[in-house]
């Protein structure tokens, strides 16, 4: 079986400095994976390798993606291919209604796959089973993209987008981070929505918190740009009661 | 693909970006070359005119021999050889007007068949009368019988001059006299054609006008008229929209556009403006120099100016409102978007004269390339003009390092209870919001024209739906291979 993802002995560098240092990790169709770490280990470096953002430098290593060179491909490519990244931070676009935002962005994905493209009555359809479900607004969709809206709104949003460009890959950054309780149960209950035997999913997080809710079926622990660890879920667990310093030496080793 | 090989495939395709670019083969009635009285007195006997409007247009002529050009906008450009030039072009069958599209070549239709202008049948679902302007002479008037009914005159200038010179005389040169700037002075001299309309009391428009202009004749400068006549508590909406064939010669284009709204009258003025603007290096393009003047002549009126100027290689225009009438409101809303070599100095006049008028002015200028655009605009309250209030907004993006942005407020209160805001922000598109809109599987080009189009968005809106649409549109297609 072609895996969806697949990374090896991956090193990326940002100016001078080496970040990942030689990772390696593979997504089967249809699986979880959690990557934890402390602050500054490179997780967000992954994240924003596998989009495509430019910054990056791999020095060496390979990402096939569905057998593909994942990294020969376009950011705007690689969204069309099924990666889709759920920011940390994301950013605002003064003017653009939420829905014209989702709609240009699904019709492009739609483009590139030879699909046809959406009309409005069509796309309204299709966007407002799924913003109910997380529990986002046709007012909040009218609103410009992220203008104003507070941490939880643009987490569920990015869910939202998520839930519409149906990726195979969903690359989550840090999508717990600000959220109190109740918006993370909602965003969790949107991602569980999304796993199917053909989703991978590769979840970025600090805190073992947001995995009570989104259950993986594989962890690993990212420290100083080396996988240290892997595991099942159980993992995380241990992470949460005894810290990430157990496996610094050993990645300093 | 390779930078290398992307970047050529890419200034190769922006040779044929300009979609409307193609030239029509007609046989054309010129006059000859060059400028002098006795053109001025070809193109009066040509259209038949009356005494007074030829005296008019001579001392027009006579008064831009002495004229200097204006000089202060922030655009460069070689001298205008105005004798290079013709001054008058008609399509051939003037003698023998079309009594219906049918009569009217099947090659201009085909012409307005490409630039989507909506004619015949299509026109009546559209709800829009068009009278379009093909090189001087209007040839097809529509939706004129349904208009006549509210007793709404719509037609050609040069009509107007002969079934309505009474207004006509009244008004035209009222609002932009002929001495005003060198521009408007030559139009007045030579104008050829043009869109006269007047509402009539109490009456609102059923539908929007329409006028599509369109230069075709090579070398034939185009000087069209515009008069807008709102009589007393009337509305009327007017869209002007332009595209032009592709050529290598700088063409000048000296429009002026007189609106007259009188008491509780409302007028307002739509544009999208997408003439040839030259190719990359800036070869080619038109000149153009318009003068746009609306005068809230009764109480209570109102005129409102929306433009959207993508094209053209110099864009000198400056649609103002002279609010007379107490309680009287001018806007203007501006997109001016630049690209390659194209230069834009564009923005508004505000001159308050009656008692609580009242005056906002959004402008959105976006330069990508090598281009150059400049808001320029004055708000000016006069002694009289007790509690009037002005708003401006002046918002301008960069794309890439090689352009440039200008804001030139010019403001005087001579009122002290006088309202003056002024808001000025320059912004650039940021990587963050390119990556991520590339994220969610936007084209470098989409992701340019869907962020363009929201920093436009309080411009855009104004426009009537299907207007809005093409406008959209149009400020991707403007700014296609200004990043990547």
């Amino acid at each position: 079986m072609t895996a969806l993802l697949d990374i090896k002995n991956l090193h990326v560098s940002v100016g001078e400095k080496e970040i990942l240092k030689g990772v390696d990790l593979t997504v089967q169709p249809g699986e979880v994976h959690a990557v934890m770490g402390p602050n500054g280990t490179g997780k967000s470096t992954l994240a924003y390798l596998l989009a495509g953002r430019e910054g990056y430098e791999v020095t060496e290593g390979t990402v096939t993606f569905l057998g593909q060179d994942l990294l020969a491909l376009e950011p705007n490519e690689r969204a069309c291919l099924g990666v889709f990244l759920a920011f940390q931070y994301p950013v605002e676009i003064p003017g653009v209604a939420g829905t014209t935002f989702l709609k240009t962005a699904l019709n492009a994905v739609r483009k590139y796959r030879g699909e046809g493209e959406l009309d409005a009555m069509q796309f309204l359809k299709h966007v407002r089973a799924k913003a109910k479900a997380l529990d986002v607004s046709d007012e909040m969709l009218r609103r410009p993209l992220n203008v104003g809206f507070s941490g939880g709104e643009k987490k569920r949003n990015e869910v939202l987008q998520m839930a519409v460009l149906e990726p195979a890959l969903a690359v989550l950054d840090e999508t717990d981070s600000g959220l109190d309780i109740d918006a993370l149960k909602v965003v969790a209950d949107g991602v569980n929505a999304m796993r199917s035997p053909e989703r991978g999913m590769l979840i970025i997080t600090h805190y073992q918190r947001l995995l009570d809710y989104i259950i993986p079926d594989h962890v690993h622990v990212l420290i100083n740009g080396r996988v240290a660890a892997s595991g099942g879920k159980e993992l995380a667990h241990e992470l949460e009661a005894k810290g990430y310093a157990q496996f610094a030496d050993a990645a300093a080793a | 693909m390779a930078a290398t090989a992307k970047t050529i495939a890419q200034v190769k395709s922006v040779g044929d970006k300009y979609k409307y670019g193609f030239v029509t083969d007609i046989d054309l009635d010129f006059a000859p070359k060059g400028l002098s009285e006795d053109i001025v007195r070809f193109i009066s006997a040509k259209k038949d005119e009356p005494e007074w409007l030829l005296e008019w247009r001579l001392k027009a002529y006579r008064h831009w021999l002495e004229m200097p050009e204006p000089k202060w906008a922030k655009v460069s450009f070689p001298p205008i050889d105005y004798q290079g030039a013709f001054y008058y072009a008609a399509p051939k069958s003037k003698d023998d007007r079309p009594k219906s599209l049918d009569e009217i070549d099947p090659k201009l239709l085909e012409t307005y068949a490409k630039l989507g202008i909506p004619l015949k049948e299509q026109e009546m679902l559209a709800g829009v009368a068009v009278d379009a302007v093909f090189d001087s002479v209007s040839v097809a008037t529509t939706y004129k019988g349904k208009l006549e009914e509210q007793g709404i005159i719509f037609c050609s200038i040069s009509e107007a001059v002969r079934e309505h010179p009474e207004l006509v005389r009244k008004y035209l040169g009222s609002v932009v006299p002929y001495g005003d700037n060198k521009h408007a002075c030559l139009n007045s001299a030579v104008y050829t054609d043009g869109s006269f309309v007047y509402i009539p009391k109490g009456v609102r428009c059923p539908m929007e006008l329409s006028t599509y202009f369109r230069i075709n004749a090579e070398n034939t400068g185009q000087f069209e008229r515009t008069l807008i006549i709102a009589d007393e508590g009337s509305y009327v909406s007017y869209l002007e929209g332009c595209t032009a064939p592709m050529r290598d010669e700088n063409q000048l284009h000296a429009a002026v556009v007189e609106l007259i709204a009188l008491d509780d009258a409302e007028i307002k003025y739509s544009t999208v403006q997408n003439w040839y603007p030259g190719d990359e290096e800036g070869k080619g393009g038109i000149y153009n120099f318009v003068t746009k003047r609306g005068a809230c002549r009764g109480r209570n009126s109102k005129i409102s100016w929306t433009q959207v100027e993508t094209g053209s290689a110099i864009t000198w225009k400056y649609p103002s409102c002279i609010l007379e009438g107490d309680n009287s409101v001018g806007e203007f809303y501006s997109v001016a978007i630049t690209n390659n070599r194209q230069q834009a100095d564009t923005g508004t006049k505000m001159i308050h004269i009656g008692k609580n008028t009242r005056s906002t002015i959004i402008a959105k200028g976006i330069a990508a390339g090598r281009s150059d655009s400049t808001y320029r605009g004055q708000v000016k309250i006069l002694p009289k003009a007790e509690g009037a209030r002005n708003y401006t907004q002046c918002d301008s993006l960069l794309i890439g390092g090689d352009c440039g942005a200008h804001t030139v407020p010019y403001i005087e209160s001579r009122n002290p209870s006088a309202r003056v805001e002024h808001e000025a922000t320059t912004s650039k598109i940021s990587d963050d919001q390119m990556f991520y809109c590339r994220q969610r599987g936007l084209s470098d080009e989409e992701a340019v024209a869907l962020i363009v189009n929201g920093f436009c968005r309080e411009v855009l809106q104004q426009l009537p739906m299907e207007f809005a649409v093409e406008a959209q549109k149009l400020v991707g297609i403007s700014l296609e291979g200004s990043v990547g």
